[in-house]
């Protein structure tokens, strides 16, 4: 449920006559309304992180890197990204590919198994990983006789944020791929290409844009998912912590500037994902006309 | 050919992606998903209702779906709001309030968390102007209205303003040129068209709402009985090493976010029929 909507579509600019518009008052009324709404809500909460983080001056702010936990920490929450996103970006990719290339039986009901995890509490969804390879959990005996840990150690974590960032990639591009339809591929293969061949020259340059952004979506919740991380984490200094819950230790220890430092850093994180969205969705914009313009050309020929 | 499970196609890799697919799912959700439900299937049926009916379940649902209603009410109105603005009107900055509305998506709820406690605090920049006033925001009820008002901001937006962009002008100004005046034309034609849209964002909202967990904790308080979400009941009981309560509660919420999701999907099939 988290995150995503759709692309937007480009506005369509309408010249608005005094019948289909409201009066200037009205219309500077809402807007401020709306301004003020947004102000205290987004931009108060927003600009607070950092204005607490550089509180006690640049020099607090920098120590709170210098830590060797918040570095540990920083490491981890690398490290769970750059496990959890290509994994799901290779099965978004696969099940967008099986989706909307084929016609199937029970096709609706696969997709909304795929968008189950967005449903599901990231407490949940942590606790059901507790539930599976925790010591009172199924897996559990029979893991710790193996000597091998999941829960309270690296490997949990790393699946309590695939859990969650599972369906980002794949609702992204099902959609585009299903609106793209399977002309361009079919023309491929009948001229010859190869399976894999078709897939990296025709499906992969349609589908350039709507495959960053779901990265994109993908590696901010990886990097920021809290709740479910926190449950299956164990909270070990040093070990166990991601970035968010080492947040969570400064902040309940009373170190509120560290806290807002190393909150400040998932905060720019947010900035540049929000900035890199409406570049992709500006760029995507321009290809879908493009697209659009090919095909009326072709039409009036 | 009328009874196979697939329709031909010349292209490849069905067998391949289709297998990976499903051995993902299962693997990853699916699995992990019904062993939790198997597991409560240990514990006799008075001792599953007892757990998830005890007086401080009942309070923490009573908040959840309490404050979840409320911000995903107030989401509704200036959702509402926010989309009509960014589709309609145009005012310096707007690509920038537009981008700006995702924020809650983005930033991560420990973030949200803390600095809404911040500013919402008795000396924070808004809850120092409120506490005089009478209207303490941080650690009691209300604190969780807001942080779920929060996160649930973007969704009326995002589900609204594609619908308000593709609306016909047209239909506008046959309603003026027939004598509507431009309250009746926006209360007549204009809201009953964004209503399935706008309730899908409402249902989106509100599901998001409940099961929140990061951004509430540290505004809250976490008071048993006043101020404990549902969420934040499970980490309880787990600390406690109490399983089986964690996982009744857990499963409540599970067919709570189940039922939830039903209601969209029947809510997005209706908004797809009205809008095709």
């Amino acid at each position: 449920m988290a995150g995503t909507v759709a692309l937007s579509v480009a506005a369509t600019s309408i010249t608005r006559t005094r019948a289909t518009t409201e009066p200037a008052l009205v219309r500077w009324t809402l807007i401020g309304v709306v301004l003020v709404f947004l102000g205290l809500f987004l931009a108060v909460p927003l600009a607070a992180v950092f204005s607490e983080a550089l509180g006690k001056g640049v020099a607090a702010y920098f120590a709170a890197f210098r830590e060797p936990d918040a570095l540990a920490a920083i490491r981890l929450t690398l490290l769970t990204a750059a496990i959890a996103v290509p994994v799901n970006l290779l099965f978004g990719v696969a099940a967008a590919w099986a989706i909307a290339k084929f016609e199937f039986v029970g096709k609706n009901l696969l997709i909304t198994l795929i968008d189950l995890p967005f449903s599901v509490s990231p407490v949940v969804s942590g606790l059901i990983y507790v539930l599976l390879f925790g010591l009172q959990g199924w897996l559990g005996p029979w893991l710790a006789e193996h000597d091998i840990k999941i829960i309270f150690a690296v490997p949990g974590i790393v699946l309590a944020t695939i859990f969650v960032t599972f369906p980002f990639v794949a609702r992204e591009l099902i959609p585009l791929m299903q609106a793209q339809g399977t002309e361009e591929e079919e023309a491929a293969r009948v001229l010859g290409a190869g399976g894999w061949q078709t897939f990296w020259r025709i499906t992969l340059p349609n589908i350039k844009w709507g495959l960053l952004y779901g990265v994109i979506l993908c590696n901010a919740r990886a990097m920021g998912e809290f709740g479910a991380v926190s449950v299956v984490s164990g909270h070990v200094r040093g070990l166990t912590n991601t970035v968010p819950l080492h947040v969570e230790i400064l902040y309940n220890e009373y170190n509120s500037t560290a806290a807002f430092a190393v909150a400040s850093l998932l905060a720019m994180l947010a900035l540049v994902t929000l900035a890199a969205k409406s570049i992709v969705e500006w760029k995507s914009q321009r290809q879908m006309a493009a697209g659009k313009r090919t095909a009326a050309e072709g039409k009036v020929r | 050919m009328a009874l196979s499970l697939k329709q031909r196609s010349v292209l490849p890799g069905f067998g391949l992606t289709m297998g990976f697919t499903l051995l993902y799912l299962s693997l990853i959700v699916l699995i992990p998903l019904s062993a939790t439900f198997l597991k409560t299937a240990a514990m006799s049926w008075s001792q599953f209702w007892n757990t998830v009916t005890e007086p401080r379940a009942l309070a923490s649902y009573r908040l959840s779906f309490g404050a979840s209603l409320i911000g995903a009410a107030i989401n509704m109105v200036f959702g509402m709001l926010a989309a009509w603005v960014l589709v309609r009107y145009s005012f310096p900055g707007k690509r920038v309030v537009d981008a700006m509305v995702d924020l809650p998506f983005a930033l991560p709820t420990a973030v949200a968390g803390i600095t809404l406690t911040a500013v919402f605090a008795r000396n924070g920049w808004i809850g120092s102007y409120l506490e005089p006033r009478g209207i303490k925001v941080a650690f009691t009820p209300l604190g969780v209205v807001v942080a779920l008002t929060f996160i649930g901001l973007p969704f009326v937006v995002r589900t609204v303003q594609p619908v308000l962009q593709d609306l016909d002008a047209e239909i506008e100004e046959a309603a003026a040129s027939l004598g509507a005046s431009r309250w009746q034309t926006v209360t007549r034609v204009i809201l009953p068209a964004l209503l399935p849209a706008l309730l899908t964002g409402f249902a989106l909202a509100f599901a998001r709402a409940v099961g929140e967990y990061g951004s509430v904790i540290f505004i809250s308080g976490n008071m048993p009985m006043r101020t404990e979400i549902t969420p934040l009941l499970i980490v309880t009981k787990l600390e406690q090493y109490d399983y089986a309560a964690a996982t009744a509660i857990g499963v409540v919420m599970l067919v709570m976010s189940f039922a939830l999701l039903f209601i969209i999907n029947l809510l997005q099939w209706w908004s797809r029929r009205r809008y095709a």
